[in-house]
C-alpha cells in the first residue's frame, strides 16, 4: 500500500497538463475572490465563446507544432476562409452550406500547399507559413476589397446561437469547439496516426526507419490543420455575424501562445490537445477576470507574455532533466 | 517533472501579484461609500495612439468627478474587431451602466453592440460612427466632413488662384472617417473627385512612416505637387520629411486634421500650414456624463452631438475663420 501512495502523486505530477491546469484553477480561484461576477455559469460560457476561435486555430497549431513545425499563417488563412464563405453566400447568392463548404475547402487547400512546400522542397515551416501569411492576408483584402460582409444568411451564424443548460446560455460554437478538442485528443492519444505524429516530432529519422511514411504524414497534418482553420473561420463568422477582412491579424501568435501555455514543446513530439484547451482557457480567463476587476487590457498582454516565458522555461528545464 | 507543477503555481502567484498591482493603478477599488459606484466602460481602437490616451484621461477625470468607476479596454491594432467584441461582452458581464466605444470596424461591431443594448446597457460611439449610425444610442464626434472642409477652404485661399497640383494622403479604403475628411477637403477646395488638379492619392493608414513612403511615391509620379492634404498629422509629418528630402518643403502647402500637440507644434514651426483640431477629451467627458445621467435618471441620450472642430494656423487668411497656435497648444491633446 505505501508503494501505491507514493506513486499516485507522482503520476499526477508527471501528467503534462498538471502545471497548466494548476495555473488555470489558481487563476479561477483568484478571480472568484476578486470579483463576485466571475464565478457564474454565464461568465464561463462567455469565456469559452471568447476563446473558441483562437482555441480552434490552436488545435491545428498543436498538430503542426507536435511535428516540430510552426504555422504563422493560420489567422490569415482563417480570415480568407471567412471572407470566401460570407462573400460567396451574400454577394454571389450561393446556398449557405455550399458556401461554407467552399470556405472550408479553400482553407484546407492552403494547408495542403503549406504541407507540400514543407515536405517536397524541405523549406522550413517558419518561412513557408510566413510567406503564406502574407499571401492569404493580401488575398483577403483583394477579394473583399476591404469591405466588411454583412447581412449573412442565418445558417452561417447558427453556431453563434445559444441553447440553455441548467439556466446558462451556451453557444453551439462553444460545444463544437469542445467536441473538436475531444476528437483530436482521441486521434492523438488513441490512434496509430497520433503515435506517428509524436514519433515524427521526436525524430523524423527514427520515424522513417520504423516505416512511417513521413512525407505523407506531414502533408496530411498541414492539410488537416487547414481544414480546422476553416472551422475556426466559420466559428468567427458566426460569433461576429460578419465577414471581416481585418480579422485574425494577431491570432497566429495567440494560437501559439495557447499551445505553449498548454505545455506543448515547440521542439515537437511532446504535448497534448487538452493542454492546448487549458492554455486557451488561461488566456480567456485572465482577459475576462482582469476586465471584471477593472484592470486595463494592456496588463492582460503583459501577464500573458510573462506566462509564455514561464511555460517555455518549464518545458526547457524539464527537457534537460529528462535527458 | 515536479518543476512543471511548481512553475505553474509560481506562475499563478506572480499573476496574482501582477493583478494586484494593476488594480491599484486604475483606482477602481474605490468602494469606500456604502453604495457600489455605477460603472462605465471605455473601449478605444488601440491603447497607444495619443488620441485615445487623451480620451482615456478625459474619461478618468470625468468619471472621478461623477463618482463612477471606469473600466477600459482596447484592441491590439486598429481594426481589431474581435478584441472590441470581447471587451463589450466582459463589460456587460461586469455590469456597466454604459459603454463608450470608438469602433474599429464600423460594420463588424454592430451585432455585438446590439447584444449589449438588448441588456439595457447604454452604448455611445465616440469619434467614429457605427454603420449604420443608429446602431448606438448616441454619437459624440467631430464633424469630420467639416474638419476636411475647413482645411480645403484654407488651402483654396492660400493658393489664391494659382494652379494647384494636389496630393491626398488618405486613411484606407472603406473607412468612413477618412472618406468624410477627404470629401470635405474637396468640397472646401471647390473641386470634385477626379478633378485633374488631384495628381496623386495614396493610403497611409494615418501612419508617419507610411505617409512618408506615400509622399515619396507621389513626388516620383508628379514632382510639381504644391498642395498636400493629409488624413492626420503623423501622415503630414511623414509627407514633410519626404518633401524636405527633395528640398521642396518651403513651396508646398500641407494641411491636416487632428490638433494633437505634436501636430500643432508642427503648425507653429511652419511645417504644416493649417490643421483642423478635434477634441477627444471633450468626447470622453460628455460620454461619461451621459452614462452618469443615465445611471441616475434612467434617461438615455440619443442622436449625434458635434464635439467641435477649430482651424488652427499662424498664417491667418482673409475670409477663413481660424485660431492661432497659442489657442491650439492650449487645447491640444497627446
Amino acid at each position: 500500500m505505501p508503494v501505491l501512495d507514493a506513486t499516485l502523486p507522482r503520476r499526477i505530477l508527471s501528467t503534462p497538463t498538471a502545471g497548466p491546469l494548476a495555473a488555470l484553477v489558481l487563476a479561477c480561484v483568484f478571480f472568484s475572490l476578486q470579483s463576485d461576477q466571475f464565478l457564474t455559469g454565464g461568465n464561463f460560457s462567455l469565456i469559452i465563446q471568447q476563446v473558441m476561435v483562437v482555441g480552434t486555430l490552436a488545435i491545428g497549431q498543436t498538430l503542426i507544432i507536435l511535428t516540430a513545425g510552426i504555422d504563422l499563417s493560420n489567422g490569415a488563412i482563417m480570415a480568407f476562409g471567412g471572407i470566401v464563405m460570407t462573400k460567396l453566400a451574400v454577394d454571389h447568392g450561393m446556398p449557405p452550406l455550399l458556401a461554407i463548404a467552399a470556405g472550408l475547402a479553400v482553407c484546407a487547400g492552403f494547408g495542403l500547399i503549406n504541407g507540400l512546400l514543407v515536405m517536397k522542397i524541405s523549406l522550413p515551416p517558419f518561412i513557408v507559413t510566413l510567406g503564406m501569411l502574407n499571401v492569404a492576408f493580401a488575398l483577403t483584402h483583394i477579394y473583399s476589397q476591404d469591405q466588411t460582409v454583412t447581412d449573412l444568411p442565418p445558417a452561417m451564424t447558427f453556431l453563434g446561437q445559444t441553447f440553455t443548460v441548467g439556466g446558462t446560455n451556451v453557444t453551439y460554437g462553444s460545444l463544437l469547439t469542445i467536441l473538436l478538442f475531444l476528437l483530436f485528443a482521441y486521434l492523438l492519444g488513441q490512434t496509430a496516426w497520433g503515435r506517428h505524429v509524436y514519433a515524427l516530432g521526436n525524430s523524423p529519422e527514427v520515424a522513417r526507419l520504423t516505416g512511417i511514411r513521413t512525407g505523407r504524414l506531414i502533408v496530411g497534418v498541414y492539410t488537416l490543420a487547414g481544414l480546422v482553420y476553416g472551422i475556426a473561420a466559420l466559428l468567427l463568422v458566426s460569433r461576429t455575424g460578419v465577414g471581416d477582412p481585418q480579422a485574425g491579424q494577431t491570432d497566429n501568435l495567440d494560437s501559439i501562445t495557447a499551445v505553449v501555455l498548454g505545455g506543448t514543446s515547440l521542439f515537437g513530439g511532446r504535448g497534448t490537445m487538452l493542454g492546448t484547451l487549458i492554455g486557451a482557457l488561461i488566456v480567456g480567463v485572465f482577459r475576462n477576470g482582469l476586465q471584471l476587476m477593472g484592470v486595463p487590457s494592456i496588463y492582460q498582454t503583459l501577464i500573458t507574455g510573462i506566462l509564455v516565458i514561464l511555460a517555455v522555461t518549464v518545458d526547457q528545464l524539464s527537457r534537460r532533466r529528462n535527458r | 517533472m515536479k518543476t512543471r507543477l511548481s512553475a505553474g503555481l509560481l506562475a499563478a502567484a506572480l499573476l496574482a501579484a501582477g493583478c494586484g498591482g494593476g488594480g491599484d493603478n486604475t483606482g477602481g477599488g474605490d468602494t469606500g461609500g456604502g453604495q457600489q459606484p455605477a460603472k462605465v466602460g471605455l473601449i478605444t481602437k488601440t491603447e497607444t495612439n495619443p488620441f485615445f490616451v487623451k480620451m482615456k484621461e478625459g474619461a478618468e477625470k470625468a468619471s472621478k468627478a461623477e463618482g463612477m468607476e471606469l473600466m477600459t479596454a482596447a484592441g491590439k491594432f486598429d481594426g481589431d474587431n474581435a478584441a472590441q467584441i470581447t471587451a463589450i461582452e466582459n463589460m456587460v458581464a461586469a455590469g456597466v451602466k454604459g459603454i463608450l466605444i470608438t469602433p474599429s470596424d464600423t460594420k463588424a461591431i454592430v451585432p455585438a453592440i446590439k447584444k449589449a443594448r438588448d441588456t439595457g446597457t447604454l452604448v455611445i460611439a465616440l469619434d467614429t460612427p457605427t454603420d449604420p449610425q443608429d446602431a448606438t444610442d448616441a454619437l459624440f464626434a467631430t464633424d469630420n466632413f467639416k474638419a476636411g472642409e475647413l482645411i480645403g477652404q484654407y488651402a483654396k485661399a492660400a493658393m489664391a488662384g494659382k494652379p494647384a497640383k494636389i496630393a491626398t494622403l488618405d486613411l484606407a479604403p472603406g473607412i468612413t472617417v477618412g472618406q468624410l475628411r477627404h470629401d470635405g477637403f474637396l468640397k472646401g477646395y471647390g473641386i470634385a473627385e477626379g478633378d485633374p488638379s488631384i495628381v496623386c492619392s495614396q493610403d497611409t493608414r494615418g501612419d508617419q512612416a507610411k505617409g512618408q513612403t506615400a509622399m515619396e511615391n507621389c513626388l516620383q509620379k508628379a514632382p510639381d505637387i504644391n498642395v498636400v492634404y493629409t488624413i492626420n498629422e503623423p501622415a503630414a509629418l511623414g509627407a514633410y520629411t519626404a518633401l524636405k528630402a527633395k528640398g521642396r518643403e518651403k513651396d508646398v502647402l500641407i494641411v491636416s486634421v487632428d490638433g494633437g500637440c505634436t501636430g500643432v507644434k508642427a503648425v507653429q514651426a511652419g511645417q504644416i500650414a493649417a490643421t483642423s483640431q478635434q477634441y477627444p477629451i471633450r468626447m470622453a467627458e460628455m460620454g461619461v456624463k451621459a452614462v452618469s445621467d443615465f445611471a441616475k435618471t434612467g434617461k438615455k441620450v440619443s442622436g449625434y452631438t458635434d464635439t467641435g472642430v477649430t482651424l488652427i494656423t499662424d498664417k491667418a487668411l482673409d475670409g477663413v475663420n481660424a485660431k492661432d497656435t497659442a489657442f491650439g497648444l492650449a487645447n491640444c491633446w497627446g
